[in-house]
């Protein structure tokens, strides 16, 4: 029997059978008529001037269609990849934005950047030519850090951009921070590494290009999480194609992260190939080449210090942040460390005034872009290793000091001395919440039975506040933002009463196909299984900007709710003219259609019906169908927050960190489906603690070299790494979305880096260790434990 | 990957024709460092010669007090076998812990041992119990097989036939494995045979080893605590991203003393 499956419930995915039944629908599954294949030769030298490409044998070989450089695309008047969203420096001038090449022309700037796109009717002929393409390199001296990058006499990575500074960006009042400081009774101060991370989705990325003369259509298939945006700027900045000869499709993708987010060389290369050649052209990307070429994430060096007075109540924060950009920007590259980043600073907590720069660093690196959190779990990541130390070194309890100085909930709209103003929020009642669910109470005793057995046991805890639903317009706009952030959706009506939702934000894993459905069968009245939910087509789907920064539901779901408050409207609009009412006696409740005060009522596949088949309707007032559309501009940010406590248990023997507890209280606002949040919440933990434990993108400062090129090398979370968590939502309602929604989706990465590292801390504190750099690994813990042994024996 | 053919001989005489028969003819046995090497285009041959269907190749059986196991056996029928557990529960043991259930279904001990690299499981367990290695020309025991670095004794056109594990009074495995890729950082076998203990470590230096000093202590007293005092130089061992010399070399150590643990464990 189809029923109505609404807000609060936890239906199946809808989606999962395909998935679980091997019939999804990925790029990498597609086949084209007259279809041929690429493969990117690539760099393998950090920096290098590329004197001559030799392609003449490479061209000879069986099956070889085409060998393509970075000249014969500049040639054909192809542009660079752009930047989605600029940022001004303390000077207030722009950053410095050095050309982007689909295909490196003259220089190659990190190992992996493409010097030539080889087609051939099938991969292995591909592959083969390409061993063959002599390219003369005159190598350079590199440098892969972002600290190293701005010393005097490092390699100049663009003569347009002296000591290798794209911007030296700040925010905030550095003179009342200066003068807090003045005043202090008490000063933390930290060093710490946010080390480069790859994102490493399950499905690698892939892209087909696709040319049909007869028409002048262009067709891009492309792992994506937006597609619309691609079409936006590949299509206006790159290739200069009209947007309506420009199809973009994003099919079913497996796993974004933010890898995906970002428009590629790759896709422009395609697209452009498959116009030079005819047909269709297909590249699918190899792990190996994945991690040399998806846009990395993270990567800074921070030092940060916090002013405090007697009470430890917090005066001032002072952060300086070193942000490695890789060699090129990448499209949201300079805002993630800046905008996504220093207006978090502020935390759950009063801070009267917090100054942050950010030297933005051009290296000899893959580009770094957002991955899941971007900028938040930073952001996050200082304030509370500055706060937990902070207690440490005042001696007040890790919880005391917390609840000291956070934000009362009756503040709340709370402006932070960072930009932004927190809606709503309660971290006093998530924090208390979360003590007693992991049994804080408790851990003096656990942590004895660990001793007895020979081991540390350490409980750290970690607040965190994220700025979701990205964006505003008016405020991206404000901030540097190139395009505006609203979201569409169009819900069409079926003469059944079945609907077909067509929505621009993407699933790549999120469960989109199920909330949203349960918004619209909520909202309408509409069994769950009459509900279908499109995106990923360009030629399908109105407009949109896609699905990163937790926006999906927050914005996206807000559009498809407005959207539903149209179709009621028409559909009363349609009643009142049946039952010959007036529109404001007729009332939708449940799915159906009545007038107050009477017993006449019409079902909702009873009113879509008669939409359609308008014998008498007065057409000047009445318009056939029942298909509406909204776009959704949010006023604000929303600001999910919540409070992680974790306790490790470490072997002292060989340093390896065990994560034994793990406790989540988020805050996200209104919940859609229960299932789908605690899965969010899951998968973004175990990323989080990915970061705090295993995880480490480390480059060779002598070669140059990704050294963690592999799963080999570079260590990712597994199932076995983890116990079950304890998570529990508390609420509070945004005021701002209409269903009072905040997002979910990088909670979980945001809130546990700082709460693993402060128990690993606290376990290590009987040694006198008072910092961890990430991520704890049994190497980098053995060597702390072995030296203050070597320490105390030498004291 | 490069083209090349397949051969699927069903005796050893063909197998041994068949890696004669040409240049870059390759033995393929389980395939799990080779497959992936081809597809990276790191190497690559006219053709691979499959084992899996040589019937010679397989099963295990026990001998008196030696235990045989075919060349082609998979990780997964070691560590499965009633035959294994009984006689040298830690060799099952290891055979269990090899890679991920799927390359367990896969790999081979003839592939993991000819293969010799440098962090596999098996080659200690070769090693330590001085297994005799019955190629198809010749017998070579294992103290005389292991040369270094994904080198051994073995000749062009040389195949395993199966393995001579003398069964051992007790013996425990145990390794320390790579966080990422799970091969082991560090792993020590050690075995008590009458008088003689053997200790060899795999995954630390390159190529497996045994530890002279270990053995030395642990023939005095088949304790843990009785490497509470040794220690093995590092100064030759491997240095990579997940572990530097001195942390393989004290990862030996614990690893020592846990395989005896284990060792005792298994034998009560």
């Amino acid at each position: 029997m189809p029923e109505v499956v609404g807000v609060g419930a936890s239906p199946k995915r809808k989606e999962d059978l395909r998935f679980v039944t091997g019939h999804g629908n990925y790029v990498a599954d597609i086949k084209r008529p007259n279809m041929s294949f690429g493969v990117f030769l690539r760099s393998p030298h950090a920096h290098a001037l590329i004197r001559s490409i030799d392609t003449s044998e490479a061209l000879e070989q069986p099956g070889v269609k085409a060998v393509f450089t970075g000249e014969d695309m500049k040639a054909d008047n192809v542009g660079g990849l752009p930047v989605g969203w600029g940022i001004s420096g303390k000077d207030g001038n722009p950053m410095k934005e050095p050309p982007h090449p689909p295909i490196a022309l003259g220089k190659v700037r990190y190992v992996g950047d493409a010097v030539a796109f080889v087609v051939a009717e099938t991969v292995e002929q591909a592959e083969a030519a390409a061993e063959l393409i002599e390219v003369d390199y005159e190598t350079l001296p590199h440098v892969v850090g972002a600290v190293e990058a701005l010393q005097p006499g490092a390699p100049q990575i663009y003569d347009e951009v002296p000591g290798n500074l794209c911007c030296d960006w700040d925010l905030g009042d550095c003179a009342a921070v200066d003068a807090a400081f003045e005043t202090a009774t008490h000063v933390t101060s930290i060093d710490l590494v946010n080390q480069r991370l790859v994102g490493n989705p399950m499905e690698p990325r892939a892209a087909i290009g696709e040319y049909d003369a007869a028409n002048g259509q262009h067709t891009l298939w492309t792992t994506s999480q937006f597609p619309h945006v691609v079409r936006l700027l590949m299509g206006e900045m790159v290739l200069g194609i009209p947007q309506h000869k420009l199809r973009v499709v994003a099919p079913d993708v497996g796993g974004g992260f933010g890898v995906k987010q970002f428009h590629y060389a790759e896709e422009a290369v395609v697209t452009w190939a498959a116009t030079k050649l005819g047909g269709a052209v297909k590249w699918v990307c190899q792990r190996s080449e994945g991690f040399i070429s998806d846009a990395h994430g993270r990567d800074h060096v921070t030092q940060a210090e916090l002013a405090l007075d007697t009470d430890g109540k917090f005066l001032a924060m002072r952060v300086r942040t070193y942000a490695n950009m890789g060699g090129y920007l990448s499209t949201f590259g300079p805002n993630i460390p800046t905008n996504l980043y220093a207006p978090l600073l502020s935390g759950v907590y009063v801070i009267p005034s917090i100054y942050c720069e950010v030297k933005v660093v051009f290296t000899n690196t893959v580009p770094v872009d957002a991955y899941r959190g971007a900028g938040r779990p930073e952001a996050t990541f200082v304030v509370e290793r500055l706060v937990d130390t902070a207690a440490l070194e005042m001696g007040i309890d890790k919880f005391e000091i917390r609840k000291r100085n956070m934000i009362p909930t009756e503040s709340y709209p709370y402006q932070t001395p960072v930009l932004v103003e927190y809606d709503s929020g309660d971290p006093l009642g998530c924090l208390e919440r979360s003590m007693e669910l992991a049994d804080v109470a408790g851990f003096a005793e656990r942590r004895s039975a660990s001793e007895a057995n020979g081991k540390y046991r350490g409980l750290g805890v970690s607040t965190y506040v994220e700025a979701c639903g990205l964006a505003p317009s008016r405020l991206a706009g404000q901030l540097g933002a190139r395009g505006g952030l609203y979201e569409s959706a169009n819900v069409r009506v079926h003469p059944s009463g079945a609907v077909t939702v067509l929505i621009g934000t993407h699933n790549h894993g999120q469960g989109h196909e199920t909330t949203f459905a349960q918004i619209v069968s909520e909202r309408l009245g509409v069994p769950f299984e009459n509900i279908d939910i499109v995106f990923g087509d360009t030629d399908k789907v109105q407009f949109g900007m896609g699905t990163y920064g937790s926006r999906s539901l927050v914005v996206g779901g807000s559009a498809l709710n407005k959207a539903s408050d149209k179709i009621i409207l028409k559909g009363r609009k349609i009643a009142a003219h049946q039952f010959e009412a007036a529109l404001e006696d007729v009332i939708f409740e449940k799915g159906e259609f009545s007038v107050s005060g009477t017993d006449k009522k019409k079902s909702f596949p009873e009113i879509a019906g008669a939409a359609y088949v308008p014998f008498d309707f007065p057409l000047e007032t009445l318009e056939p169908g029942l298909e509406e559309q909204a776009f959704y501009d949010p006023v604000n940010f929303t600001y999910p927050g919540g409070a992680h406590i974790c306790e490790v248990e470490i072997d002292p023997d060989t340093g390896v960190v065990r994560l034994d507890r793990y406790t989540a209280v988020d805050d996200v606002g209104t919940i859609i489906n229960p299932m789908i949040v605690e899965g969010q919440l899951q998968g973004g933990i175990v990323q989080g603690v990915g970061q705090a434990l295993f995880e480490h993108g480390v480059y060779d400062e002598q070669s140059g070299q990704l050294l963690s090129g592999s799963f080999m090398d570079y260590c990712m979370p597994r199932a076995d790494n983890f116990p079950d968590f304890t998570i529990k939502p508390h609420s509070t309602t945004c005021t701002h979305t209409p269903m009072g929604v905040k997002g979910c989706g990088e909670c979980g990465t945001i809130g546990s880096p700082a709460a693993v590292i402060n128990a690993v801390v606290d376990a290590l504190r009987p040694l006198g260790v008072s910092h961890v750099d990430m991520p704890a690994s049994p190497n980098r813990i053995w060597n702390i434990i072995n030296n203050s042994g070597a320490r105390a024996a030498a004291e | 990957m490069k083209a090349f053919s397949l051969q699927k001989p069903a005796s050893v005489a063909d197998a041994v024709a068949a890696l004669g028969s040409a240049e870059d003819v390759l033995p393929l046995a389980g395939g799990m460092t080779l497959i992936p090497t081809l597809k990276q285009r790191l190497s690559e041959c006219a053709a691979l010669v499959d084992l899996s269907d040589v019937p010679e190749l397989r099963g295990i059986s026990l001998e008196g007090d030696v235990l045989v196991i075919g060349a082609m056996t998979r990780h997964t029928e070691v560590a499965n076998s009633d035959v294994v557990r009984k006689a040298i529960p830690s060799l099952a043991a290891l055979a269990s812990r090899i890679g991920d259930q799927q390359v367990r279904n896969r790999g081979t001990i003839g592939g993991s041992v000819a293969n010799n690299d440098p962090a596999a499981d098996y080659p200690a367990a070769v090693l330590v119990l001085n297994a005799e290695i019955v190629t198809n020309v010749r017998t070579i025991p294992a103290d005389a097989f292991f040369i270094g670095m994904f080198e051994t004794a073995l000749e062009p056109g040389e195949i395993i036939l199966r393995f001579r594990f003398p069964v051992p009074d007790m013996a425990g495995y145990a390794k320390f494995a790579s966080p990422a890729s799970r091969y082991a950082l560090a792993g020590v076998f050690v075995a008590r045979t009458g008088d003689s203990v053997r200790a060899v470590v795999t995954g630390a230096a390159s190529s497996v080893f045994r530890a002279t000093d270990v053995e030395n202590a642990l023939a005095r007293d088949f304790q843990p605590g009785a490497l509470d005092r040794i220690s093995i130089d590092p100064s030759e061992f491997l240095s990579d991203i997940h572990a530097d010399k001195d942390y393989r070399g004290h990862l030996a150590i614990v690893m020592a003393k846990r395989a005896v643990q284990t060792a005792l464990a298994l034998a009560e």
